[in-house]
């Protein structure tokens, strides 16, 4: 039987050191709302949604309440738009009209953030995918809750570089659509490499086509929880060092399956798979920087730093795989520098450069994350920091992606502030010298060869 | 059903007092909730307070079981939990 000390431990994780479930996310596939109408799209699409998550919230909040874990978001992932509006979607309008559908039905099943409004563009770009990207500036600015993202490139396809091209133009767009709230709207579009189908996440979370009706992600975080672990084993070896995290990850996954099961079975939706992400708020103590300090460093930017997370993202998933039956998403420590207090302080003091951070995506999830830059970047040299992002996950076979925030009008050294979960980022630098005749090749990047690995 | 969803775990934090114990075990009595384990440590004059508990005859709905102890422990002064025992199985046994 459980014992008291069991007990109090959990309990403290909760009550102390943040432990909580990030996220339930249904993914809710809109193949079967397919119509060449536009009327009739948007308002199956709107049906679809709705009726599928009506009881995400209370459920959401019945176990909460039983379990005694807070689930901090309630969130829902859509087939990618472009594949649905393809057919009824003739301009950049009618792809809007998608967006504010799904804004709607959102609001209307009081979920906070949709995701799905997103393209999968990796090898080429149809018609449709190419008039959705170009929606995105007025699409993400003339809705709140709306999540995108586009897959630029696959480890099995190469980097689609007309695409990438167009992504770095449209994030400025979408910056200066927005810049009355800091390019707010910026923080809601993703470009990827390796895409999962099963992400729970904002905002890259969409519902893969290989994916069934209707599905429940979950997602766990608890940095807090690994930080305090952590203390007190300070100088022990590294062997002590990754049992300790292993242990850890295994427990806050343990709850995410709990919740997860129970999420499947009050809603009668199949359980799909958890993410066991360590993802950081702007919270005091939820913090992954603060983790990689307690494994010895002085601030997340110094030499030592990428072995550190390295470590840390593969003990991660070794104690977390064994406690879920499926586990799946992005799955890796998160290092967004505007969410983490311990990464907004190390950019603010100069410890860590988008170079370092960019090291640093080659061995966590998921790459370079919520950062803002002088708004002044030519967009060729955006396209070029995407393309270096998912070279990097294509050659190592993962999930990358990039969440850049133009800042307009900002300098290096401003801050931008964001306010609650998004927190605040300081301008970092980025490289003046110019891209511009790589970025503006035609074409794609060819698939890696995936033998002689060196 | 499995067994661990017809369980119950109770904590009790607070200053130590007379009748915690039994002011929680009247309540749990009332609603036909049978008590399978109680253990309680003092640290520097806080009463801490674990109990197992089978919700197998229990009428009340489990929300309003977690309200009512919650009430019961604000007129003694002390916080009371209850919590599905799932979790805390799931956490610490594989």
């Amino acid at each position: 039987m459980i014992n008291i000390q069991e007990v109090q431990e959990t309990n403290q994780m909760v009550r102390e050191e943040n432990l909580d479930v990030r996220t339930i996310t249904i993914g809710i596939s809109l193949l079967s709302c397919i119509d060449e109408n536009r009327e009739r799209l948007t308002s199956k699409i709107y049906d679809r949604i709705t009726e599928t998550a009506k009881d995400l919230s209370r459920t959401a909040e019945t176990i909460e309440k039983e379990f005694g874990i807070p689930i901090v978001n309630r969130r829902i992932s859509c087939t990618p738009a472009a594949l649905i509006g393809a057919a009824a979607c003739r301009s950049i309008e009618d792809f809007v009209e998608i967006a504010k559908t799904m804004d709607r039905a959102a609001a209307a099943v009081g979920v906070n953030l949709i995701g799905g409004y997103s393209a999968l563009v990796s090898k080429g770009m149809t018609q449709a995918d190419e008039l959705l990207i170009r929606s995105l500036p007025a699409a993400l600015s003339e809705t709140e809750r709306v999540c995108s993202s586009v897959n630029v490139a696959e480890s099995r396809t190469g980097i689609n570089m007309d695409a990438v091209r167009l992504c770095g133009e449209t994030i400025l767009q979408v910056a200066e659509k927005s810049k009355d709230e800091s390019g707010a709207a910026c923080m809601k579009l993703v470009i990827f490499c390796n895409a999962p189908d099963d992400n729970p996440f904002m905002a890259g979370a969409f519902h893969g086509v290989t994916e069934a009706d209707a599905i429940i992600n979950v997602g766990v975080s608890g940095p807090g929880v690994v930080k305090t672990a952590l203390s007190r084993v300070r100088g022990e070896s590294f062997e002590v060092l990754c049992e300790t995290i292993k242990k850890t990850a295994f427990k806050v996954t343990r709850v995410g399956q709990a919740v997860a099961g129970e999420a499947s079975r009050l809603l009668n939706i199949p359980f799909g798979i958890v993410d066991l992400s360590l993802a950081p708020t702007p919270a005091i103590g939820d913090s992954v920087a603060d983790i990689l300090c307690e494994i010895g460093l002085e601030c997340p930017g110094a030499p030592g730093t990428t072995a550190a997370l390295a470590l840390l993202n593969d003990q991660v998933k070794k104690g977390g795989v064994m406690a879920s039956s499926y586990v799946g998403g992005l799955s890796g420590a998160f290092i967004p520098v505007s969410e983490d207090q311990g990464m907004i302080d190390a950019a603010a003091r100069g410890a860590i450069t988008l170079e370092k951070l960019e090291a640093m995506t080659a061995v966590c999830s998921v790459g370079l994350d919520m950062i803002a830059i002088p708004g002044d970047t030519e967009a060729s040299s955006i396209s070029g920091m995407i393309a270096d992002e998912m070279a990097i996950g294509m050659v190592n076979h993962k999930t990358t992606a990039v969440r850049l925030i133009p800042a307009i009008g900002k300098k290096v050294g401003d801050t931008v502030e964001f306010g609650g979960l998004f927190g605040r980022a300081p301008v970092m630098g980025v490289n003046l010298c110019s891209c511009r005749a790589f970025v503006e090749r035609k074409g794609r990047i060819p698939a890696p060869i995936h033998s002689f690995k060196n | 059903m499995n067994e661990s969803k017809k369980k119950a775990i109770i904590t009790v934090v607070g200053k130590d007092t007379v009748g915690i114990i039994a002011r929680i075990c009247t309540y749990l009595a009332e609603n036909k909730i049978n008590i399978l384990d109680i253990s309680q440590t003092i640290v520097q004059d806080y009463f801490n307070m674990m109990m197992i508990a089978d919700l197998t005859g229990k009428e009340k709905p489990f929300s309003e079981l977690q309200d009512d102890l919650r009430k019961v422990g604000e007129e003694i002064g002390v916080e009371v939990h209850c919590q599905k025992s799932e979790i805390f199985e799931m956490m610490h046994r594989i």
